[in-house]
């Protein structure tokens, strides 16, 4: 349930820019998940709703997922999560789930084994856009 | 948006006071000082935090023993608790693998640990900062606003050079300084005091170097009859600084 302190961040994010720029109710939420934390969609989506309702939000909530990308920062080599993470065992996954940047403490480049490398995109949890009236 | 930026402030809300212990250089006793003062200050019936953030080499799991804990995850993470102090560090997810992280990574999990970790009321929050004035300070001093500094300096010229600059710093940025301690203190001296006295900042007192340290490391029980710890309850007991609120 560590999905549901993401979804409150999110919801507090509403609130935060419905405060700053004076807007009477929030109509959309967009959200972006980086396929790196592999967040539990199901779960992430009832806590927003579940938030969103005790906060008295009432906003249509738009989810779409980013796929992650890393690139060796050594010999600039590109590759999938998807693709690395079936090496991984269970216990790593969820390391990486809880805190995503710790992927390079489990991952080595594909091509030349450096630990040096950037997640370029699809980290974690991200507010793409906030829209209110 | 990044938005657990948005979430920290209600993470720490039930927090009284936010102790980040630093001082620049490595082996200087910052750790050994965070959690002898988590260790008194729970002993002393407050509800204490303990977080260790030097994320490239955590040592508070090894100095107050802590063996098999994981936290729960109940909307978040709940720190387990060890000597009644609720615990959180980097080495539940890394074990003892080394953390090969860069500035830009290491910023990311601290806004990570704070956004999820669920505290709950707590009269203190210690933290052990990493060595260096870089990223770490940087985000604890943007992200946790009502931040208190307790410096540590030995009798090292080297230590000293490095805390005028973090004080130097603090001063700067307007955060909050508690005051500073000499540690390791070897011969009878008031060279750090006097080093220091320009900055404006309390000398709250020394601890002397103590050589059974080492032997009670794992131990919390053999921790807190060391001289070490005795001369630290000491400047806890006798400072206003330490009260809570």
């Amino acid at each position: 349930m560590h999905e549901w302190s993401l979804a409150q961040a999110v919801i507090y994010t509403a609130i935060e820019y419905q405060k700053k720029n004076k807007l009477k109710k929030i109509n959309e939420i967009k959200i972006k998940l980086g396929e790196l934390q592999q967040i539990d969609r199901e779960i992430f989506e009832f806590a927003l709703k579940e938030i969103a309702h005790l906060k008295k939000i009432k906003a249509s909530i738009k989810i779409k997922t980013e796929k992650a990308i890393l690139k060796c920062r050594v010999c600039t080599h590109k590759w999938k999560f998807s693709e690395a993470i079936k090496k991984l065992d269970e216990d790593k996954r969820e390391f990486i789930h809880f805190v995503p940047d710790l992927v390079h403490v489990y991952l080595r480049c594909p091509k030349c084994k450096s630990p040096d490398f950037e997640i370029i995109r699809g980290r974690g949890v991200w507010v793409e856009s906030i829209k209110g009236d | 948006m990044d938005p657990r930026l948005n979430i920290i402030d209600e993470r720490l809300k039930n927090i009284k006071r936010i102790i980040a212990v630093s001082g620049g250089k490595g082996g200087i006793g910052k750790s050994s000082i965070a959690s002898a003062l988590a260790l008194i200050l729970s002993k002393l019936n407050y509800r204490v935090g303990l977080l260790d953030l030097d994320f490239c080499g955590p040592s508070v799991h090894v100095i107050l023993g802590v063996d098999d804990l994981f936290p729960k995850e109940e909307k978040g993470i709940i720190p387990p608790k060890i000597c009644g102090i609720k615990f959180m560090s980097i080495i539940y997810y890394v074990s003892d693998e080394p953390s090969l992280l860069r500035g830009v990574d290491i910023s990311n999990a601290i806004i990570e640990l704070l956004a999820i970790t669920r505290w709950g009321s707590l009269d203190f929050l210690i933290i052990d900062m990493p060595p260096g004035i870089g990223d770490p300070t940087l985000d604890v001093i943007r992200l946790m606003k009502r931040i208190e500094f307790l410096i540590i300096s030995t009798q090292s010229k080297t230590a000293l050079e490095t805390v005028k600059k973090i004080l130097k710093m603090l001063k700067e940025l307007k955060v909050s300084i508690l005051g500073i301690i000499e540690n390791m203190r070897i011969v009878e001296s008031s060279f750090v005091m006097d080093e220091l006295k320009t900055f404006g900042v309390p000398f709250l007192g020394k601890i002397n170097f103590d050589k059974s340290f080492e032997e009670a490391v794992g131990n919390p029980s053999k921790l807190l009859k060391t001289r070490f710890v005795q001369d630290l309850k000491k400047i806890v007991l006798n400072r206003s600084e330490f009260k809570g609120k």
